[in-house]
């Protein structure tokens, strides 16, 4: 098993390394010039050519990706180009946010998506199985930014209930944290929880027609044994892989989530880095969520390990 | 039941942070402020915040007149080439050292020297900046400008602490003049300022602690000041108007900016600037005709975007009675199309993505169709318009500018030959000679003369048709008291209170 680790690390790095070759480049080819960005309104000509030169935006585009990556094994991201604040800063400073927003979003995924998902299966044709359907279907197409504003107007101004937007640390202010949190990981989690539970549910169909549940209900078993501990398990190995995907498409940052409910993690600082044409900061963000992207990705592949055992001796 | 005391102590203990005699005023920003150094800063955003942390040497009252600030008086020498300041009695730094005449020089050398200021240029005509004596400081300069005490009314008159920018962090820990000295800062979620009790005019400010809130969509922006989590905003949207003048809860604040917004017309910039808009001013002058301006101001801007004819606002002293608004008149504008022989003149007009700006787009090129424009429309990421108004890739653009107090800086840079933001490379030479003239003489009359003068030349060939001044609409709870909007648009918070 350490074997299948290692292997998978290693193929971790050239994928690393493709990547930040195309961020680099390809915000290059992005219209738009960070240094008139930079400048402000007044243009100052000496000022322009004086901040290409200290940012090396005069030098080849090799020249700076070397420059760039000699910086970044060192662990040195740069500066962002907009407020001075050392790269590694800002992320230091938005990755507990965008965690807790997914961990939290995940919560509720899961608890949503899965005992609807294994209900839609065991009732299938059922007007259990319809209504949890339309259900999904709903969450999946409602918009994100409609459904938070939405809330914030009834929850928040008409209620008065939950904070309307904002962050706060849960190191500061536990419960305060966890309340203004609610309704983003809410609105984030519903429409994970949609697509969880039309897998869960097909996931769980082709496992419930298979020969050895009817074995485990001939021999006498009780519907939820049979359900939760022989045919939910067996299901479980596409679960994990979309459960663990989606969560690290959530670390890349909810952006539009984030933008509604002015929550400052990885996608606010992504937006807001492309629109300022801040290189240094996508550069250092987009590589940060590469790489927690394989991390996943090899948390994924080692959990089907735990789950199949049948995984762990490979011939 | 037992629990209830429980429930209780929980409540209190949730309400005690924002309690305790403390009073916390929560500001809500349209974006993100860049870097908070005065001297390399750029956003209009981050001039609101600087507007508390760092005092500047005069500042401006409500009819953009000059009124002391770390200066008590100053004074311009016979031949306009020597500025001398008399600064305040203790007055000091957020660190405590005392801010002196060699302070001032060491502030004003770094923002002329500093290799990325972005104050060079407004400081240009500093040829030295001498130490009188430890109250007194003087500026000799290479020559005659009037723009200057402007200048420094901004950013390039904001005095910092000599250590704080020896340190090399400065725009991570600003250390300044103002009444509200630096406290923290997360990027894109707050900054937070707490007030500075050895701040001269202490005893004026009641507010203990400043919170700025960038939030950048407007109706979240606006539910935050409804729900209580903000107690006032700025830049609140044109749509959100009439909602707010009729909650009794909210106080709403617009005031009349210093800036504008209109078309640029490439008119010699490239390629572009070869088809009838750009060659032929009867084009430019049809297109002026036919646009409605007052029709803008209602249907986009709520009522709050007045029509503007020239760069200088109303409540500038060079505004001009002699160049009117001028009203629709699509007759006209046909016949001058046909004089020109462009009957249907075709051009692409580029604008920022916004959906004001479209709504701007949209009418501007229906009322324009009427007259027999045939107008195409593109929307452009505002970094990229940046760009391509540099390259001259445009045929008009949609684009403002948030505006000076001394109208050198309205008009100066945008229509003379060589200026840093004449996109449209519009050149004549006679503009040029009188704009430059009006930066030479400090006499309020002259200046305006020229100005006027300018204008007339202006407004007849028209390389930009302004079409309103940049409003700036605040909203305040009511619990908020003690609010004047500026039309700087900036937050000035002596005398502000919070009740309740």
């Amino acid at each position: 098993m350490t074997r299948i680790i290692l292997r998978r690390l290693l193929v971790a790095v050239p994928t690393l390394i493709l990547v930040s070759m195309l961020v680099f480049t390809l915000q290059k080819l992005l219209p738009g010039d960070p240094v008139l960005t930079m400048a402000g309104e007044e243009r100052d000509p000496a000022v322009l050519e004086y901040l290409r030169e200290k940012y090396r935006l005069n030098d080849p585009v090799p020249m700076q990706y070397l420059a760039w990556m000699g910086q970044v094994v060192q662990g040195d991201f740069g500066v962002s180009l907009r407020t001075d604040a050392p790269v590694t800063e800002l992320i230091a400073q938005k990755l507990p946010v965008t965690i807790q927003l997914a961990a939290m979003a995940m919560v509720f995924a899961l608890l949503i998506g899965i005992p609807a998902g294994i209900i839609a299966a065991v009732r299938k044709g059922t007007a259990v199985d319809y209504g949890a359907n339309i259900l999904a279907l709903s969450g999946l197409s409602i918009p994100n930014f409609w459904l938070g504003i939405m809330l914030i107007l009834l929850v928040s101004v008409e209620w008065r209930l939950l904070p309307a937007s904002g962050y706060v640390p849960p190191s500061q202010d536990l419960w305060l944290s966890l309340k203004t949190m609610l309704m983003p990981a809410f609105v984030l989690g519903n429409a994970l929880a949609a697509t969880l539970m039309r897998h869960t549910r097909s996931a769980m169909l082709g496992v419930l027609r298979s020969d050895y549940i009817r074995t485990a209900r001939a021999k006498g078993l009780l519907g939820p044994a049979v359900v939760l501990k022989h045919a939910f398990r067996n299901a479980l190995v596409p679960i994990v892989t979309l459960v663990t995907l989606l969560f690290g498409e959530l670390l890349a940052g909810a952006v539009l989530t984030e933008q509604v409910f002015t929550i400052p993690g990885f996608g606010k600082l992504i937006v807001d880095a492309v629109f300022n044409r801040d290189y240094a900061v996508v550069q250092g963000v987009v590589l940060c969520t590469a790489i927690g992207f394989i991390a996943m990705n090899l948390l994924a592949d080692t959990l089907y390990i735990l789950i199949n055992p049948r995984l762990r001796h490979p011939s | 039941m037992r629990a209830r005391p429980v429930l209780a102590l929980l409540a209190g203990l949730l309400l005690s942070g924002t309690a305790y005699g403390q009073t916390t005023l929560r500001i809500g920003l349209n974006e993100d402020p860049d870097v908070l150094d005065p001297h390399r800063a750029r956003t209009f955003v981050g001039r609101i915040v600087f507007a508390s942390l760092c005092d500047k040497l005069l500042d401006i009252d409500e009819k953009l007149a000059f009124v002391p600030k770390l200066a008590t008086s100053w004074a311009w020498s016979d031949d306009n080439l020597t500025l001398t300041f008399k600064l305040r009695d203790g007055i000091t730094f957020q660190d405590g050292d005392p801010i002196d005449a060699a302070a001032v020089k060491v502030n004003l050398d770094r923002a002329r020297t500093l290799p990325d200021s972005l104050r060079k240029s407004e400081l240009a005509s500093v040829a030295e900046v001498v130490v009188v004596d430890p109250k007194t400081v003087a500026l000799k300069l290479s020559k005659p400008d009037a723009t200057l005490l402007a200048q420094l009314s901004d950013r390039a008159g904001m005095m910092l602490s000599p250590k704080a920018f020896a340190a090399g962090d400065f725009g991570q820990k600003p250390v300044c003049s103002g009444p509200y000295s630096f406290v923290e800062r997360v990027q894109n979620d707050r900054i937070v300022l707490q007030k500075y009790p050895g701040y001269w005019d202490a005893a004026a400010y009641k507010i203990d602690r400043v919170v700025f809130q960038p939030i950048p969509d407007t109706t979240v922006r606006l539910a935050n000041l409804r729900a209580g989590d903000l107690d006032m905003l700025e830049r609140l949207a044109p749509s959100d108007v009439p909602s707010v003048k009729d909650d009794p809860n909210l106080v709403f604040a617009p005031v009349t900016g210093i800036g504008y917004q209109g078309i640029t017309i490439n008119t010699g910039n490239g390629d572009r600037a070869k088809g009838p808009l750009g060659q032929d001013k009867r084009v430019r002058q049809a297109l002026e005709l036919a646009v409605d301006r007052e029709v803008i101001n209602q249907v986009a801007g709520a009522g709050i975007y007045p029509p503007a004819q020239q760069p200088f606002p109303k409540a500038s002293p060079y505004y001009s009675d002699k160049f009117p608004v001028r009203a629709r008149d699509v007759e006209k504008a046909k016949q001058l199309l046909k004089e020109a022989g462009q009957e249907h003149p075709s051009f692409e007009l580029v604008y920022g993505t916004g959906t004001l700006a479209q709504q701007i787009a949209e009418l501007t090129q229906a009322m324009a169709a009427e007259a027999g424009f045939d107008i195409k429309l593109r929307a452009t990421e505002f970094a990229a318009m940046q760009k391509e108004a540099q390259q001259g890739n445009f045929d008009a653009m949609q684009i403002g500018w948030s505006g000076r107090v001394d109208p050198d800086g309205n008009i100066h840079a945008f229509v003379t030959c060589k200026g840093n933001l004449n996109d449209g490379k519009y050149c004549n030479p006679k503009v040029d000679e009188l704009l430059n003239a009006a930066r030479r003489t400090t006499d309020q009359a002259k200046r305006k003369d020229l100005y006027d003068q300018a204008q007339a030349i202006l407004e007849d060939e028209l390389p930009i048709i302004y079409t309103y001044y940049q409003p700036w609409p605040f909203v305040l709870s009511k619990k908020v008291k003690g609010f004047t909007a500026y039309p700087d648009g900036m937050i000035r918070l002596k005398g502000m209170s919070i009740e309740g």
